[in-house]
């Protein structure tokens, strides 16, 4: 377990990157990278991921910053809307001039 | 000297400077310390082979002796090659690899960016284009210096050490001779030599706030624009141009 610790201590923190590809569109999780700090993080993603000219915009933030929900939640979370279709803006035909929405 | 020559002996000295340097930071693909990095550097890398390949296509051009670009990267041997002694020396460690590339980012950039008001047209739009590119490789190799400069004990003494090892070839960059004399006269090139207290503040500022010293100037080797280069050069050659060498005019 010793040597797996130092591992994990000489290692970078992790940061996820978030591209946005084109204007009006929003970030999109693209993956991760490991960097000394958010600077660092910003060139690296420019290198890892926009080489194709794939975003106007990037955001890291690093991983232990992010809350996330717990699988075992998904009944009480997300299941109750479910049944109540008027929560869903189905009724509706979205105008092809509104682009991304 | 013709203006013809003097334009071929400068393109070719801008560029030697990119091919070598994209050469060297090729080395580093399968041994970047962290697969960021790799992709980084590689980059980088590519970046400065298509600075070359737009530099040196030109300068066949303006020799007109029925020579191309390959064969000026591929078909040269030391004594004929232009690149600043800085640019062939080894990468060593990653510590020397970034005090290198930040002492000729910080240098290219400011070159290029006097080039682009060049009145030879077509180096100020290869100048332009290249700009954009050394911008970001500044902010890169300046980041690494600050942040292992300024980092544990170790990458403190690592960068220091960098530092000292690559201080004496540095002068050769602000250099003038009779042909950057010539093409300065005719408004094409750039004076180099009035560049330099620019570069003393960028470089001083990061080496300040990376807790860097700044060396003595005790010592300077020159020599690249005579074609004496260090020992390094030649087995730099002969990795990069040993296939057209043993195969001429190999296609993929």
């Amino acid at each position: 377990m010793d040597s797996m610790n130092k591992i994990t201590e000489n290692e970078l923190p992790l940061f996820e990157v978030f591209i946005r590809s084109k204007n009006g569109l929003d970030h999109k999780h693209v993956g991760s990278l490991h960097a000394s700090d958010a600077e660092m993080a910003l060139t690296n993603a420019r290198d890892v991921y926009t080489r194709r000219s794939e975003g106007v915009s990037i955001w890291v933030v690093k991983t232990t910053d992010i809350t996330a929900s717990n699988p075992e939640d998904k009944g009480n979370f997300y299941e109750p809307s479910d049944d109540k279709t008027y929560r869903h803006p189905t009724f509706y035909e979205i105008p092809e001039e509104v682009g991304h929405m | 000297m013709t203006d013809n020559q003097a334009l071929f002996e400068y393109l070719l000295r801008l560029g030697d400077n990119s091919l070598i340097l994209g050469q060297r930071l090729a080395e580093w693909c399968g041994h970047a310390p962290i697969l960021e990095e790799e992709l980084a550097l590689t980059n980088i890398g590519l970046d400065l082979v298509g600075q070359s390949r737009l530099l040196l296509s030109y300068a066949a051009e303006v020799e007109d002796a029925g020579r191309d670009e390959d064969l000026l990267a591929f078909h040269r041997d030391t004594q004929a090659w232009r690149n600043l002694l800085l640019l062939e020396q080894p990468n060593g460690d990653f510590a020397k690899t970034m005090a290198r590339q930040f002492f000729f980012d910080t240098f290219q950039y400011l070159q290029f960016e006097g080039l682009c008001q060049s009145k030879d047209e077509r180096l100020a739009a290869i100048a332009a284009k290249s700009l954009k590119e050394i911008t970001y490789h500044r902010r890169h190799s300046a980041n690494w210096v600050l942040r292992l400069g300024d980092g544990t004990t170790e990458s403190h003494e690592k960068m220091q050490v960098a530092i000292d090892e690559l201080w004496g070839f540095l002068p050769e960059m602000f250099d003038m001779d009779e042909v950057d004399a010539q093409l300065l006269a005719d408004g094409i090139g750039v004076d180099v030599s009035v560049l330099k207290p620019k570069w003393d503040d960028a470089v001083n500022a990061v080496l300040a706030e990376a807790t860097l010293e700044r060396p003595e100037d005790s010592w300077s080797v020159r020599g690249s624009r005579e074609g004496k280069h260090s020992e390094h050069l030649g087995y730099l050659l002969a990795e990069m141009q040993f296939l057209q060498r043993a195969y001429p005019d190999a296609k993929w």
